[in-house]
């Protein structure tokens, strides 16, 4: 016993001097984890810290040559302009009636894309045919189409309807474009709800919408999210199909926003510019702000336990 | 009232037949297990009594009247799944309650419904509960209060009890005997369990490949199976089947096994007609022996093998004894400590209650 103890107590010093270094290289580790984390941060942050900061100066102090410093004194006259004042090109009334448009637009072809991919991959798990899997392939093959390639076809189709150039005929655009992501959004979600769930509403006695609607989507509320934001996200940023199939009144935010920073007159406005963009991309910051933890969640969940 | 009837039904995927005109009818109250390992086609033909899957052929009727063509909510038939199958957004009570809100079932009468099955099941207090707040034997119980407020013809259970841990396998079969002696209501029950299949049922129908092997009562399955497959599948430790020669002495027939490194050992006093014995007189046969038809005996006694013990496992109650007989492995279930490995032993063989079989085609012989 006596030696035991000699041998525990000879051996507690190197022991103890051992965990001293460990520590201290395990602190010099959190440092450069945290010191690199913290410059990558701030190298990601800085365009928005010059946008906010530019925003807010006058636009005398810009041109004097502040580019980055904090401004010496704080007015949001350039949003107001950029909101209701600034000049496109044809017209004087700032983002607003464009953000409207946006709105106008982004909503109805949010809810239908949704809607329609939630009822697509409900059917092609639930409800499979012969050839479910052929027209779920063809429609993944959507996906991976680029923009630029359905131009020409969507403009003379948009035509043909009578949409060319309105608002309706873009909602139409995004709606169908966004069926192919949202049908796999919701194809995938679905695969994993038990099919003998299904089986067990049949023989209670509920039919194809009755299991839609009281069963599938309040079992699908992840992904519902994660699908709105996915399209809100999408048509809200999006400028070619905007400028490609809207003209003039009937323009989407994005294409108002080239127009306002590209027409100049005199001096170009950066503040008004920087404002103008920030008023562009607050919608979707709001949607991730709101329902961005939904959005991982969704992303993640996995089986449906019932 | 509620008969089930299965006649020559018949299911094919493509070219592919997984049920081979499997017919079987059961009368009112009656408890039907169908009984068969993975891949033998009864959750299918439990589909196709649902409705929820086609029938390719043949003719099922529930009380009378052929539901082929019928959907399954015209069949007046309640289900219980293995997964249980619960709508995850519900609560216990709106999963019970939705398919009588969607037959239109007034307020009252679902509230009344409710109760009576809650009462009955012992979980008023889980109404308000999500599934996910439930454990499995309380998911279990509510799939069957979803049943029984449906007040069905025929209700279907599909391997109900094999998600539960073995503990609460055997409080819940117990369960559903109670509930099945309650309700009176006929029954069709799936399983590969051989135990939950004797335990629970009236009629047993031993399936494999997408046919009927034998349809009994469990204890005439159990005792006198068809034929060699049924024989190992129904019962645990599973029958002997060892090889032996027919013989017929004094016109009594008699089963000669091999013993390595013993006598032959004769067995008579087995019920076989005067015609088979004469059939197989001199042929190779199968002897179905069921462990507990073993015993110890003096080492005098007739109907008896004189074996070399390799391997005893005792199992508490009673102690296996693993010996070689006919060229296989054969189990016998004697008292506790009665013999000892790598000793020899005599036992007694109950020859009255022994199943023969026919080597080729291992159909039973009677």
């Amino acid at each position: 016993m006596a030696s035991n103890a000699a041998s525990l107590a000879s051996n507690s010093t190197p022991l103890a001097t051992k965990a001293a270094s460990f520590r201290r290289q395990h602190r010099i580790g959190r440092a450069v984890i945290y010191g690199s984390l913290f410059f990558m941060a701030a190298f990601y942050l800085m365009p928005l810290w010059v946008m906010i900061t530019t925003s807010v100066k006058h636009l005398d102090e810009i041109y004097a040559g502040s580019f980055i410093g904090l401004p010496q004194q704080i007015s949001f006259d350039a949003w107001r302009t950029a909101w209701s004042e600034a000049c496109n090109g044809t017209a004087c009334k700032g983002l607003k009636p464009y953000f409207i448009n946006s709105l106008l637009l982004t909503i109805p072809a949010v809810i239908m894309s949704t809607g329609i991919g939630a009822i697509n991959g409900y059917v092609i798990t639930k409800w499979r045919f012969p050839g479910s899997n052929v027209i779920f392939g063809l429609l993944l093959f959507g996906c991976f189409l680029p923009f630029q390639a359905v131009i020409l076809p969507m403009a003379q189709t948009l035509g043909i309807l009578g949409l060319a150039g309105s608002l309706p005929g873009l909602v139409l655009v995004h709606t169908v474009y966004g069926i192919a992501f949202t049908t796999l959004f919701f194809r995938n979600y679905f695969v994993s709800i038990p099919d003998e769930l299904v089986r067990a509403a049949k023989i209670d006695g509920a039919g194809f919408i009755r299991i839609f609607v009281s069963i599938m989507l309040p079992a699908a509320l992840p992904i519902i999210v994660v699908s709105c934001i996915w399209q809100f996200t999408q048509i809200w940023n999006d400028y070619l199909f905007g400028a490609s199939f809207t003209a003039g009144e009937n323009a989407p935010i994005t294409v108002a926003l080239n127009n306002i920073v590209n027409v100049s007159m005199g001096r170009k406005e950066y503040n008004v510019d920087m404002a103008a963009a920030m008023i562009a991309a607050l919608p979707t910051l709001f949607v991730y702000v709101v329902a961005g933890r939904y959005f991982v969640r969704g992303l993640t969940a996995g089986a449906v336990k019932g | 009232m509620s008969t089930l009837e299965i006649d020559r039904a018949r299911k094919l995927y493509g070219e592919l037949e997984v049920l081979k005109e499997v017919s079987i009818s059961i009368g009112t109250g009656d408890f039907l297990v169908l009984l068969g390992p993975s891949g033998c086609g009864k959750s299918t033909l439990l589909n196709m009594i649902a409705g929820l899957e086609e029938i390719s052929g043949g003719e099922i009727r529930i009380a009378g009247k052929v539901v082929n063509d019928l959907s399954p909510k015209d069949r007046d038939i309640a289900m219980v799944f293995q997964s249980y199958a619960l709508y995850p957004t519900m609560t216990v009570r709106q999963n019970i309650e939705f398919g009588m809100k969607i037959r239109r079932v007034s307020q009252a009468e679902r509230d009344k419904a409710v109760k009576t099955a809650a009462d009955l099941l012992q979980m008023t207090h889980l109404l308000d509960r999500k599934p996910s707040q439930l454990s499995g034997g309380q998911r279990q119980r509510v799939a069957m209060g979803r049943a029984i407020v449906r007040q069905p013809k025929l209700f279907l259970f599909d391997e109900p009890l094999s998600n539960l841990d073995a503990k609460l396998r055997v409080d819940m079969r117990t369960e559903i005997k109670r509930l099945h002696a309650r309700l009176g209501t006929t029954i069709v029950y799936v399983t590969h369990d051989q135990i939950e299949a004797m335990t629970l049922a009236t009629r047993v129908a031993v399936m494999k490949d997408g046919v009927v092997q034998h349809l009994d009562d469990p204890q005439s399955v159990y005792d006198r199976p068809a034929n060699v497959y049924v024989a190992k599948f129904v019962g645990s430790p599973s029958m002997n089947i060892i090889p032996a020669r027919l013989e017929v002495e004094d016109g009594r027939p008699v089963a000669a096994i091999d013993i390595p490194g013993a006598a032959t050992a004769r067995l008579s006093g087995i019920s076989l007609s005067s015609q088979a014995a004469a059939k197989y007189a001199g042929r190779s046969i199968l002897v179905g022996i069921r462990p507990e038809l073993f015993s110890v005996a003096g080492e005098q006694a007739s109907q008896a093998l004189t074996v070399n013990i390799d391997v005893v496992e005792p199992t508490g109650p009673d102690t296996l004894a693993l010996f070689q007989a006919g060229g296989v492995e054969v189990t016998a279930r004697v008292p506790p400590r009665a013999v000892a490995a790598r000793t020899s032993a005599t036992l007694a063989v109950d020859t009255g209650k022994i199943v023969l079989f026919d080597a080729d085609n291992e159909q039973r012989i009677d």
